[in-house]
């Protein structure tokens, strides 16, 4: 019997293959263990190729519909309220005009009422993350709905992450969140029991809701806001969200780094509200 | 020998001291651990359907809880799948703090009482939150 050496190749290749891990590597190799079979997504669970946000400012009027936002997101997520600015952590939060978007068009003479706006921030949950870039546990990472997400099991408050975020998103734990301030006040008020703390050292940020998405629910601060805040499918064309991205002018924070941002803003101003 | 009563002297403290824990446990009874699972979602689940059931066989949560919540966690967080299916077809929700611990709210006599035996100290409660129980 002759052989050439392409079938020399794939019969020493296959025997190589068997030899090593027996019939497991077979199982390996067809990508589909015992493990991976037995888990599946929860069918109740909202997808999408690529969330976004869509903010409109002029919705915002009086302080309560920003907080109302604010605490909503931090009370079922455990976000402490540690009651100083160094080691604040903040979800989501507010900002103004001059420090939500630098270096764009604000000047002297800019609308007034837009100048003193003040704009509902959160994780811009960017196409092109520089966090992720630099996390070097991958405990930060870019899931496939677009999403960037934290695995708390690996971080090790290197904060890495907080440097190389440009929107200033991340907050990193100080103090035990679950910890009391000098008169004994707890900082997480009233523990959500369906959602875990944080512990000291590790970063955190606002996660789109994914545990919410999970099993059906839209994310705490759209639910909330009267429509002020949209959320959807950017790639999808028949979303709500790229409706009113299509028909309407928005802005993104820093769109000149490059980051991609996917939270973006409707300045619609009086007559939109 | 030099020095041979100071020597011997030694090695006797020093055996005095090695074999310490072994006399001084002599006729303690080393009890072994007995995790309880008599919480009120149990009995409620046992009076229901008969039997007390858990996600796998008590053979096989005894030796392998771990790596199955380590597995659950890698699939929650970094695939977002949620969903289990045991070796019986049936399936739940892959989650310690709503899953897990719905059942066995009894974390002191349950989850403490192997872990304190076998001085083994998961990090799991550092951020999870466990269930509230009466201080006994």
């Amino acid at each position: 019997m002759s052989m050439n050496r392409r079938q020399f190749l794939k019969i020493a290749g296959v025997s190589t293959v068997l030899g090593l891990g027996g019939t497991a590597a077979l199982n390996a190799l067809s990508g589909r263990g015992l493990e991976a079979s037995q888990v599946s997504p929860d069918p109740r669970a909202l997808t999408s190729k690529k969330w976004g946000f869509v903010i409109d400012v002029g919705k915002f009027k009086s302080d309560e519909d920003y907080q109302k936002c604010i605490d909503a997101c931090h009370k079922i997520h455990n976000v402490p309220n540690i009651g100083n600015p160094k080691d604040e952590i903040k979800w989501i939060w507010k900002e103004d005009y001059e420090h939500s978007f630098p270096n764009t068009s604000e000047s002297e003479f800019m609308n007034k009422e837009l100048k003193e706006k003040q704009f509902l921030l959160l994780c811009n949950h960017c196409a092109k993350p520089a966090c992720v870039r630099v996390c070097p546990t991958k405990a930060t990472f870019k899931r496939k709905d677009g999403i960037v997400m934290q695995d708390m099991h690996r971080c090790i408050g290197c904060r890495f992450c907080m440097a190389a975020c440009p929107f200033g998103a991340r907050s990193f734990n100080y103090r035990d969140p679950r910890g009391k301030d000098a008169d004994g006040r707890p900082f997480i008020k009233e523990e959500n029991k369906e959602f875990p703390t944080r512990m000291i050292g590790v970063v955190e940020k606002c996660t789109f809701c994914y545990e919410r998405l999970a099993v059906g629910k839209i994310p705490a601060c759209v639910e909330v806001s009267n429509g002020a805040i949209v959320f959807g499918d950017l790639e999808d064309p028949n979303s709500d969200i790229r409706k009113i991205l299509a028909s309407n002018y928005t802005i993104r924070r820093k769109p000149e780094l490059g980051t991609q941002p996917s939270v973006y803003y409707v300045l619609g101003g009086k007559e939109n509200a | 020998m030099y020095n041979g009563g100071k020597i011997f002297l030694g090695l006797i403290v020093f055996l005095a001291f090695a074999t310490f824990p072994f006399y001084y446990n002599i006729g303690k009874v080393n009890a072994k651990p007995d995790p309880k699972t008599d919480t009120p979602v149990i009995k409620e689940w046992v009076q229901k359907y008969g039997k007390k059931e858990c996600i796998e066989s008590k053979d096989v949560m005894r030796p392998g809880h771990m790596q199955i919540l380590n597995n659950w966690r890698d699939s929650v967080v970094r695939e977002g799948d949620r969903l289990y299916v045991n070796s019986a077809g049936k399936s739940f929700m892959m989650s310690l703090q709503n899953t897990c611990m719905n059942c066995h709210s009894n974390k002191k006599d349950f989850c403490d009482k192997c872990h304190n035996y076998m001085g083994v100290k998961p990090y799991c409660w550092s951020c999870h939150v466990a269930p509230k129980e009466n201080e006994s």
